[in-house]
């Protein structure tokens, strides 16, 4: 186990889901990764502002850099795994060089690649994500050791003064919602719940 | 247009009514520099100029790309430009994920790559711009022909066009300097128009391409 877990809570995502959404009160758009960070987001309930992505594993935070970028007066957060994030470390460092101040990430790390048959990532043994976010130069990245300090960091988070990435360590539970299937439907209505519609 | 236009003319006798026929019912008829319908990017300017000022104009405003040398000039022009938000990728697909973002939030967006680039594309293409019908302009500065010396970019070239066609993404191989403006600003309005990705590449006989330094 890596010294980066010795001292945090196992999480349930969807509990934590649950808890971010609870937190959110200003439109914020939401980015649920592919996988299991978009099948528990959409079991909390289907906001406008959610976009579920249902491919391109690993641009989780491109796309809401991108969301950030166009309307930064609206907040983003991006709901991205330890295996997906890991495919595409390079965006943090361009999360970092453009410091969009109204960009959250969240890394849902469970060490396993949850979804293809639970095999080890290496943020199991041997990566640290919050680390690597440093690293990059995202300076304001912590890890969560519990469900309180979670809800602190997402509220102050969501205040602005980002970009900031929060990682939490959750169980290997599977997502639990069934996210409908239809991208153009999901992209059609995100951009409707967030205004992107010219 | 159709999918997957010919480079060198080499099926130009099958769908030649097409592509002549086209533009020829609408552009000037070599009365002096030609424009294209919106931009008035005149055709006696460099490429990479008349590419800026159609991007301008038609409100593409986020510049994404990875590096390439062709593209220098154009990316340099840029970056000094303030409409635009330009910043380098550290991968192609990266570079779409966020104008894809962009462009649901309301703001449109271009990819500049090169052609070994295009080739990390295929699934975000196939996955996310695709099936979720997302108007993704994506320029490439075509290496590997018409004078490569990387046998490694000659053969990744060869993977592109049917990837794009096999994805029935509109792309346009641009040759021809006096239809730069004509091409890429009618494609523009055409991905928007049609909630459809479409791929700009830029020819060696356009741009002059990238030669071996002897």
């Amino acid at each position: 186990m890596s010294s980066a877990f010795h001292n945090l809570n196992v999480m349930s995502r969807l509990d934590l889901t649950r808890r971010l959404v609870a937190l959110l009160k200003r439109d914020e758009a939401v980015i649920g990764g592919i996988g299991n960070a978009n099948f528990d987001l959409w079991e909390t309930g289907q906001r406008p502002q959610n976009f579920y992505m249902l491919g391109s594993m690993g641009l989780t935070i491109p796309i809401a850099l991108g969301v950030a970028i166009a309307q930064p007066k609206r907040h983003v957060v991006a709901l991205e795994g330890d295996g997906s994030l890991l495919m595409q470390l390079g965006c943090l460092t361009t999360v970092a060089m453009q410091a969009p101040k109204n960009l959250t990430i969240v890394v849902w790390d469970n060490g396993i690649y949850q979804i293809t048959g639970s095999q080890p990532t290496a943020s199991q043994s041997t990566a640290d994500i919050v680390a690597i976010a440093r690293g990059a130069g995202i300076a304001n990245s912590a890890w969560a050791a519990e469900e309180g300090e979670f809800e602190k960091l997402m509220a102050g988070a969501l205040d602005g003064g980002g970009p900031s990435l929060i990682a939490a360590r959750i169980d290997g539970e599977p997502g639990v919602g069934k996210t409908e299937r239809d991208p153009v439907a999901i992209r059609a209505s995100f951009m409707r719940g967030i205004g992107g519609k010219k | 247009m159709t999918l997957g236009t010919p480079r060198h003319g080499s099926l130009a006798g099958k769908i030649s009514c097409v592509i002549v026929a086209f533009p020829a019912a609408n552009a000037p008829q070599n009365t002096g520099p030609r424009m294209s319908q919106t931009t008035a990017a005149p055709a006696d300017k460099p490429w990479h100029e008349i590419v800026l000022a159609i991007l301008k104009a038609n409100d593409v405003k986020l510049i994404v790309y990875v590096p390439d040398r062709v593209l220098t000039k154009l990316i340099a022009a840029l970056h000094v430009d303030s409409f635009f938000t330009v910043f380098a990728a550290t991968r192609e697909e990266e570079a779409v994920g966020v104008v894809s973002g962009a462009y649901m939030a309301g703001l449109r967006g271009a990819v500049l790559m090169q052609t070994s680039g295009f080739a990390t594309l295929p699934n975000a293409l196939a996955s996310l711009v695709a099936p979720s019908q997302i108007p993704a302009l994506l320029f490439v500065s075509e290496r590997g022909t018409l004078g490569e010396f990387n046998l490694g970019q000659a053969l990744v070239a060869k993977t592109m066009r049917p990837v794009l066609d096999a994805l029935a993404i509109e792309n346009h191989t641009i040759t021809r300097h006096d239809e730069l403006a004509f091409i890429v600003d009618r494609s523009i309005k055409q991905a928007y128009a049609t909630q459809a990705p479409v791929v700009f590449i830029l020819s060696p006989l356009l741009t002059g391409g990238k030669v071996f330094a002897a």
